[in-house]
């Protein structure tokens, strides 16, 4: 299957500050994608380069097989806080969207905003945050995209808001056959969604790969405390905490552990995230152990 | 047509989830040989969950010989699960008796934990007494 965004070294600094540091990573065609990470990882970064808002500072970036170029008409964007033109009506934003895109699909736009009760004379400004990001999706979707980049489009909703942003943009992904890759931190709404998941931490690509994969890899183990060097070859740990008597390690390993000196345990994509989140301070971490 | 439902807290990967929920339904008779199984666009549209995880559960439902999928169409039962009618006009006197047994373990102040370890452990002691039977 061919990737619907490619990176190589892709950097990106503003002024002395990097947001995003040597990303290589491949995303591939058909999945619903989670960006995930804390605030000021490279979460936006990413993917305002990938929609060709950012010229990136060094390395390369292809997006269905082009350099991203800024209101591509293959690619669907939807900024954080799902921005909308407070003035204009809901009507205007569909004229707007029409006049602005060639392969604008007027019954989709349409179909959606009869669908979602939202009044075409309504302006923007008094819609209410869920019925906002509604209108900002259904303005992506009617280009009818290749690819569909949102930027943490659920974060300010309440959770009903939330539950049918997504009905709406996974009907709309099972329709299509649409790629996504949508950038957020509730965790939990991206185990039910996303079937891929990038992490990145401090401007850095922790871990990139497909969910069920992911899932089943990374393990869980405690024990008897003692060094997570003597693990073993082809097992990275990837976060480890200590008692003076019990180790507890999230270790990554394509073959089982099937060492009866630790038990072993799954672990939920919540946990996995956390475990690599917490990647980037545990060498420090360790270190203050050691001294006491 | 019957409807999905996730429980993200239950530890149990979404996939073997809308399986067994297809699985229960045709063992409680909602489903039926020829009944449609919702299109992935309502499961998703519905449940907000990833369309690869309904398409997963319905390929497994597949190998398994309960379902089989027409293009164009949509995905339908071809065997159901439970037995034939006879079996499941069993059901209702059971579940009364099961109902009278639940009363009783209540009156003589079973909690719920208590109840379903008391259900659990027999049952398994009633599936391992059949199963030295017959080896």
């Amino acid at each position: 299957m061919t990737d619907v965004v490619t990176t190589t070294g892709l950097t990106k600094k503003y002024g002395r500050r990097t947001a995003l540091t040597d990303c290589t990573i491949g995303i591939p065609a058909g999945h619903v994608v989670g960006l995930v990470g804390p605030n000021g990882a490279g979460k936006s970064t990413l993917l305002q380069l990938a929609c060709g808002l950012l010229a990136p500072t060094a390395g390369a970036i292809e997006v269905l097989g082009r350099v991203p170029a800024s209101g591509s008409a293959r690619v669907g964007f939807v900024a954080q806080d799902t921005p909308v033109y407070s003035g204009l009506t809901v009507g205007e934003h569909l004229r707007l969207g029409a006049h602005l895109n060639p392969g604008w699909d007027a019954s989709i736009a349409e179909g959606r905003i009869a669908e979602l009760g939202l009044d075409p004379v309504q302006r923007a400004g008094k819609l209410s945050g869920g019925q906002r990001a509604q209108l900002a999706l259904t303005l992506a979707i009617a280009k009818r995209p290749e690819l569909l980049l949102l930027d943490e489009p659920v974060a300010a909703l309440d959770p009903l808001a939330r539950r049918e942003f997504l009905q709406g943009l996974m009907a709309y992904a099972a329709e299509n056959g649409t790629s996504v890759v949508m950038s957020s931190h509730l965790v939990a709404d991206l185990e039910r969604v996303c079937d891929y998941l990038i992490v990145l931490v401090g401007s850095r690509v922790r871990i990139a790969g497909e969910v069920d994969e992911l899932l089943g890899t990374h393990h869980r183990l405690s024990g008897a405390r003692r060094d997570p060097a003597t693990l073993g070859p082809g097992r990275h740990v990837v976060a480890a905490s200590h008692t003076d008597v019990q180790s507890t390690m999230v270790v990554r390993s394509t073959a089982p552990i099937d060492d009866p000196s630790w038990s072993v345990d799954g672990i939920d994509l919540e946990d996995l995230v956390l475990a690599y989140m917490s990647e980037a301070g545990a060498n420090g971490r360790d270190r203050v152990l050691e001294k006491r | 047509m019957i409807e999905f439902h996730l429980d993200a807290r239950s530890g149990v990967a979404p996939y073997l989830q809308l399986i067994q929920q297809v699985r229960h339904a045709m063992r409680l008779g909602l489903l039926a040989e020829g009944d449609r199984l919702p299109t992935v666009k309502d499961v998703v549209a519905r449940v907000a969950i990833n369309p690869n995880t309904v398409l997963k559960a319905y390929r497994e439902l597949e190998y398994e010989g309960l379902v089989q999928p027409r293009p164009g169409l949509g995905t339908f039962v071809t065997r159901t699960l439970g037995g034939d009618d006879d079996s499941r006009a069993a059901h209702e006197p059971l579940r009364r008796s099961l109902t009278e047994w639940l009363q009783r373990a209540r009156e003589a102040g079973l909690d719920d934990e208590d109840v379903e370890a008391l259900l659990l452990s027999t049952f398994r002691d009633f599936s391992e007494e059949r199963a030295g039977r017959r080896g």
